[in-house]
């Protein structure tokens, strides 16, 4: 069965219709062709996938997309303007945070929401607040710095505001 | 320590240059396997064995043809028509594609269902109806060699039992003898379980054949695409796949770690079913098809290590029984069925040593492939560490002091080993003593004594490995004939920027960085000025692929050699331009200047902006050079890492208080990206010692073949890592270098099970073996008190 | 993986929810959170032909005392409750058990009616509501009802919600002076099902007695179980801890578990043991408090 669905994705909105059995990872890399949300299980358990769903990070292999009806989506791709680096983009930068790139997307969205709810975090703090999202090549240590360099950066921006 | 040679913005070696690669994976724009779309693609899902061992009786397709959106369903019989359901591995074994009669092991390719969509090509797979005659596996590798034992493979000619082969290296008698007159003996069996890299991005392909063209493009996820673009035209040659009408593309890989170097049964059905239906054709796998085919380890080591009663060791002696599945698939060197074993000799100076090994078929899946490390590393390093410190409790001496006691020393390098290696360099003392300095190990000797006195259970645990790598000099390395060498290819353009490209593939390590700075430390061309390609068979030079640490090694000193050709047509071009005769030039990194008048110079922009613009008369045209780098030996990256852990007596809780890990991998040449490397194989090093290992039950089902149970450490598992470097340059490399990215998967699981074990050593407990767990500490020590 | 087919429905009341569920019977489902569930029906063990949606509900999502209660709507977050200021500074049983409970992001989805309709010994709140003596509350064609915790868990996946029921609240007891919880899990890493998991609540009087105590424990029993014996044994007396030291005993030997890839069933008779003592010591350190 088909349901019309409207979301806002990265700012944009978009209507289509969907199968109430489309995942939405499927619907975002697929239908919209945004590629940079990636799958990499089946179970809920590599958070490859994760997007921010109104704003939370939410495993989109396990979301029906119909569900996402007049939600508003952020991917990797909407982080920020092209050309700009969001900090955590930058700071998986300069801290060497990604090696393969795959879990990267993820781990990015994952920490937006980590930094959103605490915007100081202790490295055990983003130890569990990464948990759910796998990563087999970097053995975290710099993603833990990343997120740090990104969470004093963004603290710095929101007071110069 | 290493001095850099050039400036930061020209970013040659020594220099932690961010990476060049980033940008694109930071936006989303990276561009893997799955993330590729051909008009009219369809989608190929696989149906597979839910038995270990059984007949096939009958594969009905109707039920699934009838679902709208499938086309076709691919069965053995389908591709015998073509000769195309077995294919060969590259230890002379033989492999299904398709089973036409009998599957062997669980989850087993059985059909392919094509389809218009992912979703459609699911639901025909449900449909398909598949009638099963089970049969009793064997699972127990050491009941496959039992004299009543079933013939597994009968289709193999000459195949009389369920031994693949037996291998073995060094002097069996002379260790023997050696070992029943030592002082001090000590025994243990070891086994290295199954287990599995689940590389966060899953296998996966897009098969493209063109009719009218008769070309076929695959992209490919894979660490070798040229060895996989020859493999293709070796099997399917007959059919009209001809080598010059192939294309392999392998995109970014999300991780390779060894589990993408194999040729999955299912890329065969791919490519065969995009040539008979002419459409592109993707198949992705899922993580549970991941986790059940292949593996790494699955070695049974019986280990015996004789000493003097002071502990000065005098022989070793291995007997393994390796259980490959019921296809030997490793991928090995030709020459190397058992990899490079017979490293298992250690870092220590002594005679004797024998190695033997026997590989038998069970019916579990097929692999014996790499997990981050260079081919069975890990296994050998595990044996010797395992036993180097079951003889320090033995005999009641500190396993560092046994160590540095019985290391081979600085000065005798080259050093040959007693079963045949020739390492290049090394001063284990001085990684030692380091890593004892950064970790405080005197302190925590004293700190562990106080603790044993008021009956808490903490440990220390060291491992002092020597790893070999960069296969490998063409008279001993081949991979189905061709030699292991590799590859660059350099362009500088007439603006003086460069463009190279290799036959190597990343899949992580970050080698757009990294040979960008190997070209900028040789060349003086900023590395930001350069862009390095690999992955494409129609453009890249032949190589063999990234595993094994074999890039630096190889593709990394042919780009260096390269290079040195460019700079020397260079500077007869420079003497062209300032006009004085060539052996009046000297070169200072990225100019060429006139002997004794250094204000007279060109800088090697202007040298190429000449190369087609003001050529000297005779020369060729252009600025460019290739080199295929065959190595003269292999090199020997070595380590000491010290792990301290807490156990908790009543739950079996062990807690990772330090990990302290010093590295030789001899010059370095991005230090950031070297740090990072080896967090990562440490992070896959902690993983089989603490929580990886697929698990079967008595019928050959695989019970954890998924994420919710086959137990990849998160952030939380995973400690915060310590890292250091000794240098040791290897005289025989162009750069210095070794290799890296395994030697932390190698060295962190027998420091790690040394760490615990020494905690449980006042219980009585000798061994473990891994993953050591909560549980099995729990049941070790119930078992002891 | 895919799920088979199914046709989606949102319900937008409780009364649409149950009347979708009355129009489709046996082959529907409600979803909430969905993360048992779709994994579930990914791996095609579970095939529903109608998934009702009863995550847009509005108003089921809160979190409030209520004369001697405290209320949790039942689509209310795991992520909710963690960042809830009345839950982590007066009921913080709940903040140690959702830490341990799967990871961030599945919480954010992920829903404390949920946790507990699903009836899965494994999942985590159940242990919780027996200790505390929770009150679901359900709303079906007859209207809402009351299930005491100890009547709602039937077997495995069963619980006491007729097909159409509605899981809208949860009520435990209201935190007051002398009372407190604790939670812990064995897991074989972050975010695992429990190898063994034991809730403990406890209330005291102002002489220190003990007058209510609840002992629940996370999968090591096909049904969410409690320690009857240790809780009668520890009502109406001074906890002490040599009484810690029995109960513990008892939870080892009560526990009903079985061996499998978590670790035998000795181990985990064990760990039920010392996970036990460790929180009633916590427990009582907090109704202390």
């Amino acid at each position: 069965m088909k349901h019309e669905i409207t979301v806002t994705i990265n700012g944009e909105s978009v209507t289509a219709e969907v199968d109430s059995r489309l995942l939405l990872v499927h619907f975002i890399r697929e239908n919209l062709d945004l590629t940079g949300t990636h799958i990499g299980c089946d179970t809920s358990n590599c958070g490859a996938c994760t997007i921010l769903l109104d704003g939370k990070s939410v495993k989109s292999c396990t979301y029906l997309a119909v569900r996402a009806d007049g939600a508003e989506i952020t991917t990797i791709e909407g982080v920020a303007a092209e050309g700009t680096n969001h900090p955590l983009q930058q700071a998986f930068h300069d801290q060497h945070g990604l090696h393969c790139g795959f879990c990267t997307p993820g781990m990015i969205m994952r920490s937006l929401d980590l930094l959103k709810n605490n915007p100081d975090p202790s490295e055990e703090e983003i130890r569990w607040g990464i948990s759910g999202n796998l990563c087999r090549c970097t053995g975290y240590n710099n993603i833990v710095k990343s997120v740090q360099q990104a969470a004093k950066e963004m603290q710095n921006q929101s007071e110069t505001v | 320590m290493f001095k850099c040679k050039t400036s930061a913005e020209v970013g040659g070696m020594g220099h932690s240059v961010k990476r060049k690669e980033d940008a694109r994976f930071l936006h989303g724009k990276g561009n893997y396997v799955d993330d590729v779309k051909l008009p009219g693609m369809l989608t190929m899902v696989m149906v597979r064995s839910p038995y270990a061992y059984a007949k096939i009786k009958s594969i009905k397709k109707d039920k699934a043809l009838a679902i709208p959106g499938v086309l076709a369903v691919i069965t053995g019989e389908d591709l015998a028509q073509y000769n195309l359901h077995w294919m060969p591995t590259l230890l002379s074994d033989t492999q299904m594609v398709l089973p036409t009669d009998t599957v062997m092991h669980q989850s087993q390719e059985v059909c392919a269902v094509i389809a218009t969509d992912r979703y459609v090509a699911v639901d025909g797979a449900e449909a398909v109806e598949v009638d099963y005659e089970p049969m009793q596996a064997i699972v127990d590798p050491y009941k496959a060699l039992d004299e009543d034992a079933p013939l597994l493979r009968p289709d193999k000619e000459g195949q009389k039992d369920n031994q693949i082969y037996h291998w073995e290296r060094g002097d069996r008698a002379k260790t023997d003898a050696v070992i029943a007159n030592a002082d001090v003996v000590v025994k243990e069996r070891i086994y290295l379980p199954r287990i599995h890299v689940a590389s966060i991005e899953t296998c996966g392909c897009v098969a493209s054949y063109d009719k009218d063209t008769q070309k076929l493009l695959v992209y490919l996820t894979t660490q070798a695409p040229h060895a996989i673009r020859t493999v293709v035209a070796l099997v399917a040659g007959h059919v009209g796949l001809s080598e010059e009408k192939i294309r392999i593309i392998s995109p970014d890989i999300g991780g390779g770690f060894g589990g993408k170097v194999p040729v999955y049964p299912a890329y065969v059905v791919a490519i065969a079913a995009s040539f008979l239906i002419g459409k592109p054709v993707k198949w992705i796998e899922d993580r549970s098809e991941n986790l059940v085919n292949g593996f790494a380890r699955d070695y049974h080591m019986d280990c015996e290590l004789a000493a003097t009663k002071d502990g000065k060791i005098q022989a070793f002696k291995v007997s393994t029984l390796a259980d490959h599945g019921y296809t030997d698939s490793s991928a090995n060197p030709s020459k190397y069925p058992t990899g490079m074993f017979s490293i298992c000799t250690g870092s220590y100076d002594y005679e004797h040593a024998f190695a033997e090994l026997d590989a038998v078929y069970t019916n579990k899946a097929p692999g014996g492939v790499a997990y981050r490390c260079s081919f069975r590393v890990t296994e050998a390093v595990h044996a010797i560490e395992r036993m180097v410190d079951k003889l320090a409790a033995k005999i009641d001496k500190d396993p560092a002091l046994l160590r540095l006691e019985n290391f081979i020393k600085k000065e005798q390098f080259p050093y040959d080993s007693p079963l045949g290696w020739s390492y290049d360099s090394g001063d284990y003392e001085a990684t030692l003593k380091k890593a004892m300095d950064m970790v405080g190990y005197d302190d925590y000797k004293k700190e562990q004594a106080e603790k044993r006195k008021e009956g808490k259970l903490m440990g220390i645990g060291l491992c002092t490995f020597t790893e070999v790598v960069g296969a490998g000099p063409s008279k001993d390395f081949d991979i189905l004939g061709i030699a292991m060498f590799d590859s660059a290819e350099i362009r500088v353009h007439p603006t003086g920027k460069a463009m190279a490209r290799f036959g190597t593939k990343s899949q992580g390590q970050g080698h757009e960085t990294t040979y960008a700075q190997i070209l900028a430390e040789e060349l003086g061309i900023p590395y930001t000025d350069i862009e390095i390609e690999e992955g494409d068979t129609d453009t890249a030079p032949y190589g063999l692929g990234t595993y094994a640490s074999r890039s630096t090694p190889t593709a990394g000193a042919a780009a260096a050699i390269a290079a040195r050709k460019l700079k020397d047509k260079g500077k007869k071009i420079a003497a062209h331009l300032l006009e004085v005769s060539e052996e009046d030039i000297e070169w200072e990194v990225g100019k060429y200047f006139v002997k004794g008048a250094p204000e007279k110079s060109k800088t090697i922009q202007d040298v190429a902006f000449a190369a087609y613009t003001n050529i000297p008369p005779g020369m060729e045209p252009g600025f460019e050079a290739t080199h295929y780098y065959d190595p003269p030996n292999l090199t020997f990256p070595n380590g000491a890492y010290i792990c301290v852990v807490e156990v908790e007596q009543e739950t079996g809780a062990i807690d990772v208080k330090r990990f302290v890990a010093i590295d030789d991998c001899g010059n370095i040449i991005n230090p950031m990206i070297v740090e990072g490397q080896v967090h990562g194989g440490l992070t896959q090093g902690i993983a089989p010692a603490m929580y990886e290992g697929i698990e079967y039950d008595d019928e050959g089902n695989v019970l954890n073949g998924t994420l919710m149970d086959y137990l990849v450490p998160t952030a939380v598992e995973s400690p915060h890592w310590e890292t250091g470097h000794t240098i040791t340059p290897s005289p025989h490399h162009p750069l210095g270098a070794k290799g890296v990215a395994e030697s932390p998967t190698v060295g962190a699981p027998p420091a790690i099970a040394n760490a615990i074990i020494d905690a449980l050593s006042p219980l009585g407990i000798e061994h473990l073996d891994i993953p050591i767990t909560p549980a099995k500490v729990w049941e070790a020590i119930q078992a002891h008190t | 993986m895919i799920p088979a087919n199914f046709t989606y429905h949102k319900a937008t009341s409780v009364k649409d929810a149950i009347a979708l569920s009355q129009t489709h019977g046996e082959e529907a489902k409600y979803m909430s959170g969905g993360h048992s569930l779709l994994p579930m029906m990914k791996l095609r063990f579970a095939t529903p032909e109608h998934i009702i949606d009863i995550s847009k509900i509005e108003g089921l999502s809160y979190i409030k005392e209520e004369g001697d209660l405290l209320k949790i709507g039942a689509l209310t977050t795991q992520t909710e409750m963690e960042h809830s200021a009345l839950i982590r500074e007066n009921y913080p049983i709940f903040s140690d058990a959702i830490k341990l409970t799967a990871d961030p992001s599945v919480r954010n989805v992920g829903t404390i009616g949920g946790n507990i309709a699903h009836g899965d010994a494994a999942n985590d709140q159940p242990a919780l509501m027996l200790a505390m003596r929770a009150t679901v509350i359900a709303e079906g064609t007859d209207g809402q009802k009351s299930i005491p915790i100890d009547e709602f868990f039937h077997g495995f996946y069963m619980t006491a919600l007729e097909p159409s029921d509605v899981l809208v609240e949860i009520q435990v007891p209201k935190t007051k002076k002398g009372s407190g919880g604790a939670y812990h899990k064995v897991e074989r890493k972050v975010g695992d099902y429990a190898t063994a998991g034991v809730a403990v609540h406890v209330e005291l009087d102002d002489s220190g007695v003990c007058r209510e105590i609840g002992i629940g424990l996370t999968n090591v029993s096909a049904v969410p179980m409690r320690l009857d014996r240790g809780e009668e044994l520890l009502r109406g007396k001074k906890i002490t801890d040599d009484l810690i030291e029995q109960v513990g005993t008892m939870a080892g030997e009560d526990c009903e578990p079985s061996s499998d890839l978590r670790g035998s069933e000795a181990y985990k008779r064990s760990i039920v043991n010392t996970i036990t003592k460790r929180m009633l010591n916590k427990a009582l350190e907090r109704a202390q408090q």
